[in-house]
């Protein structure tokens, strides 16, 4: 492939250089096929199901849709920097209490994006959270489980808050 | 969403009836559970397909010369490269690997490349010159079935015809309704997409599948077949699955992937992108269905007729189990003593289709279930009633003269559902504090609709009949094995794993009838027998049956080797938690303790009773087990711009039993959404046999906006006949959420003075407000 390019991302708190990647990779392709971090997934690679989603310099993004290139300098996490493997999240811990998993797919980006909801909006009405995560789709749950999971963490936070 | 509550007491943690998390939660919710999309290996290639961009052409030349310039390109085959069988097909082998004279569908496989890099075989796809001669395509399900059209394959255009007669054709009602009723091609829309890895073995003599499908042994046969190898030398291991709903049940990119690995001596990945995906698998198959009615006065049914026809694409895929389905259900979970059925699936240049969830039952429940709601209006009785009042029971017959032996709580479904609460909202949703409406809540969301208070509520039923397992005299057994050693159960088996649930269900299995905690999971390959397909709702069933056979198995080991250390008689021994008992002295002992240094290994199959073929008059004893389920859908509409939101869905599902609870609900309320996505906004849209919206921003799913809270009811009657008393839940939960929300859009349509026959899914703005 021509005009490979040579550049470092910030990845989960980590330098990570880039060294074969083709410009106009996006941030998906790189995390997943350059660096080896599968956590991000990509089914539709439009901007339509987030299940790439992952937060570079605090704002959810879906990478299928950033160029790579264009992450230079920014902070990325991706679901392998949320929580260590030993110690998942309390996010994580709630999805697979409440049911909220079954293929899986969908998982990575809805843990992204439900961590995100709750640091901006900590005890998000049913509306909010479904306006929220309107742009992360799942085909398998029918969502129900995927609120109960998020409504109890925010009910344990704010209980461990007081 | 309400959940049984069951008393703690009843079972310990882990066993049946308890909902322990699932093995791979972890996993899964950290981005670590791999994937077929996932799995690379050293030194691997891409391959990719290309596809033709003509519904019907004839194939003159394939000239690959200018991808072979292309640096960095490795293979590129075509069907002169297969060496074995050039056709596959899960019923009939009629579905060329590779077209070499004839393609028959936008998207059918001509030629597979592999190469250094996926942007690498999408420039060698492009310099791929392929030159057609375009033909006449057949694109009108009648003109197949009417033979206006020359056959577009040696098969012929009609791939089933069937008809059913039963009781007396002749008899009539004194109410009778019809009406034509049309259903939209539906995608499975799984969120993982079609990804496999091929590992050749030395000297290219096998080779090594990784692959996310339904059907390790099913895709191993049609694999090796084409390649000319014995299934032996063919090894499938289940890649991570991101989700099935029938899409995998066909071969897809297996084969292909298998012959650029062994053309190449090199391991191959293929991955399809969503566009390529919803062209490389089948579909749900778009159906028109003519339906009358007979009934008497008072709203009991006399007589059904019906003609169904499905368009089943290009190849035949499963569309004639599909259309046995959909007219031996055609009376619905209802008593039906007399039926003239006619039901055809015929060859098109439409994308094929095959397999999705509630396979041929969809079709048939929404023209059926409108039916019951024009009878009702006709009789002058509530939509309600007119369901109890004919609800099938235990031991009623379909119209194919089988009789219905499992437990038929059909009318506990739909009185269950009515029991359920409406919910509080008020029409057009809760106002905000400041009194304002809450766009957020409206159909069509923020900005997109008229004023809140022409927002009219209404509300629809829908009660459905579903067989479980395979039919017509096919006999889909599962394996399992199980060893259980050093206080250590480890379960083996073939079932694809896609999300349902299965592994966390096999360990429930185990730990209730050994009375062990440590359960294990090997992995999920070809090295044990045939598990079946994870379709059909048929999993809990027939591989749980067959965990449930091997662990018994095991526990018979278990007494013997008990009782003779202890002097017991093994007839006595029974489990109690995680004690062995001796029910005569009252000895107790840890069944691990109790082992220590013996090994235990059996393997068992599982088969359900045998079933029989269709005569020609459409009668036998096709079907395995039945499971019943009714919805309540309430919908908010708005008129003058044909918006709909779905408010609640409420629904009574006949399960058997419970066997894990929560990964009931998740079925339940993952079924309805894709119920509801049928009823208002999913369909594959062809114009001239070319896909119009193959991808996401254009073929619409359900998010969490659309989706409403679901209340449910489960019906717990253990069914006799299941191996645990369970029947498969998967299915129903999408079969009769579809009518239910479509019968309230018109009872909402009514009382706004308005009259629509929305007689056609999905439904569309322009059905509602034109
Ligand atoms: S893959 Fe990025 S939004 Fe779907
Ligand atoms: S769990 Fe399968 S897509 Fe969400």
């Amino acid at each position: 492939m021509s005009e490979m390019e040579i550049f470092s991302l910030h990845v989960n708190g980590e330098r990570r250089d880039v060294t074969d990647s083709w410009l106009g990779e996006s941030l998906l392709d790189v995390l997943r096929d350059r660096l080896g971090l599968v956590g991000a997934k990509g089914a539709c690679e439009q901007g339509e199901c987030g299940s790439c989603s992952v937060v570079v310099d605090g704002d959810l993004v879906c990478s299928c849709l950033v160029m790579a290139a264009s992450a230079v300098g920014q902070q990325i996490v991706t679901v392998e920097g949320i929580a260590p493997p030993d110690a998942p999240s309390d996010v994580q811990q709630a999805f697979v209490d409440a049911g909220a998993v079954q293929c899986g797919f969908c998982t990575p980006g809805l843990i992204m994006a439900v961590h995100d909801l709750l640091d901006r909006t900590p005890v998000p009405s049913d509306t909010e959270i479904r306006e929220e995560l309107a742009g992360n789709v799942c085909r398998c749950t029918g969502y129900g489980r995927i609120i109960d999971a998020v409504q109890r963490v925010a009910v344990a936070r704010v209980e461990l808050s007081s | 969403m309400s959940i049984i509550e069951r008393p703690a007491d009843i079972a310990r943690h882990g066993a049946l009836g308890t909902s322990p998390p699932r093995p791979d939660g972890i996993e899964k919710v950290q981005g670590t559970f791999e994937f077929s999309s996932d799995i690379s290996a050293d030194g691997c290639l891409w391959g990719a397909t290309l596809r033709s961009p003509h519904p019907h052409a004839r194939i003159v030349a394939i000239d690959p010369a200018g991808a072979w310039q292309i640096d960095g390109v490795h293979a590129v085959i075509t069907a002169d490269d297969v060496p074995g069988q050039m056709n596959y097909g899960l019923i009939s082998q009629d579905q060329p690997v590779f077209a070499s004279d004839v393609v028959r569908y936008v998207g059918e496989p001509v030629a597979a490349v592999a190469a250094d890099h996926p942007e690498t075989c999408r420039r060698a796809l492009a310099a791929l010159a392929v030159e057609y001669e375009v033909l006449d395509p057949l694109l009108d399900a009648e003109a197949a079935i009417a033979g206006d059209h020359p056959p577009i394959h040696p098969d012929g255009n009609v791939i089933r015809h069937q008809r059913i007669i039963h009781g007396d054709p002749d008899v009539t009602g004194a109410v009778v309704v019809e009406g034509t009723y049309e259903i939209g091609m539906q995608d499975q829309a799984f969120l993982g997409l079609e990804a496999a890895l091929a590992i050749p073995d030395p000297g290219a003599k096998g080779v090594e599948l990784h692959i996310a499908t339904q059907w390790l042994h099913e895709d191993r046969t049609q694999i090796a077949a084409c390649l000319g190898l014995p299934e032996d030398a063919v090894r499938l291991v289940l890649g991570g699955v991101g989700g099935a709903f029938g899409a995998r049940e066909d071969i897809s990119l297996q084969v292909h992937t298998c012959l650029l690995a062994l053309r190449l001596g090199r391991p191959v990945r293929m991955a399809y992108n969503r566009a390529e995906s919803f062209i490389g698998h089948v579909h749900r198959h778009p159906a028109t269905i003519w339906m009358r009615h007979h009934a008497t006065s008072d709203g009991e049914i006399v007589k059904i007729e019906s003609k169904t026809v499905l368009d089943g694409g290009a190849y035949a895929s499963t569309s004639s189990a599909v259309l046995v389905n959909a007219i031996t259900l055609a009376q619905g979970p209802y008593r039906c003593p007399n039926a003239v059925v006619d039901g055809w699936a015929v060859r098109t240049n439409h994308l094929p289709c095959g397999a999705m969830r509630g396979f041929g039952a969809v079709q048939a429940c929404f023209a059926y279930e409108s039916q019951m709601d024009k009878l009702a209006a006709a009789c002058g009785i509530d939509p309600v009633d007119i369901r109890v009042l004919n609800a099938m029971r235990t031991g009623d017959t379909l119209i194919t003269g089988q009789p219905v032996l499992n437990v038929a709580p059909v009318e506990e479904c739909i009185r269950e559902t009515a029991a359920l609460p409406l919910p509080d909202e008020p029409v057009g949703g809760a106002p905000m504090p400041d009194g304002s409406a809450d766009v957020m809540k409206l159909p069509g969301g923020a900005g997109r609709t008229a004023d809140a208070g022409d927002i009219v509520r209404g509300i629809g039923w829908g009660v459905s009949i579903k067989n479980l397992m395979y039919s017509e005299a096919f006999d889909d057994y599962s394996t399992a094995r199980c060893r259980f050693t050093d206080g250590v159960v480890t379960l083996k088996f073939a079932t694809a794993e896609v999300g349902q649930g299965f592994v966390t269900l096999a360990p429930q299995i185990a730990r209730t009838v050994l009375g062990v905690d440590d359960v294990r999971l090997d992995r999920i390959d070809t090295q044990i027998g045939s598990s079946g397909s994870t379709s059909a709702s048929r999993q809990t069933w027939m591989s749980g049956g067959a965990v449930n056979a091997a662990c018994l198995a095991v526990r018979s080991k278990i007494f013997d080797h008990v009782a003779e250390e202890n002097g017991f008689d093994p007839a006595a021994l029974t489990i109690d938690g995680t004690d062995i008992v001796d029910s005569v002295s009252g000895w107790r002992g840890d069944v691990a303790e109790a082992c220590a240094g013996a090994t235990f290994d059996e393997t068992a199959e599982y088969h359900h009773a045998p079933t029989t073929e269709l005569d020609e008059n459409g009668q036998g004893s096709p079907h395995t087990a039945f499971a019943f389920v009714a919805h309540r859908a309430v919908v908010d509409v708005d008129p003058e711009l044909g918006l709909v939101k779905v408010v609640q869905i409420a629904t009574a599902q006949d399960v058997g039993r419970a066997l894990n609870p929560l990964s009931v609900i998740g079925q339940i309320e993952g079924g309805i959404a894709q119920g509801l996505g049928l009823a208002v906004m999913e369909e594959i849209i062809q114009i001239d046999g070319v896909i119009r919206n193959g991808n996401f921003t254009d073929y619409l799913l359900p998010t969490f906006l659309d989706m409403p809270p679901v209340v449910a009811t489960l019906i717990e009657q253990p069914d006799p006949y299941a191996p645990l008393g369970a029947k498969g839940v998967g299915e129903p939960p999408c079969i009769s959420s579809t009518p239910a929300v479509v019968a309230a859009i018109r009872d909402a349509l009514q009382q706004a003075g308005i009259d629509r026959p929305l007689d056609r899914v999905p439904v569309r703005p322009g059905d509602i407000c034109l």
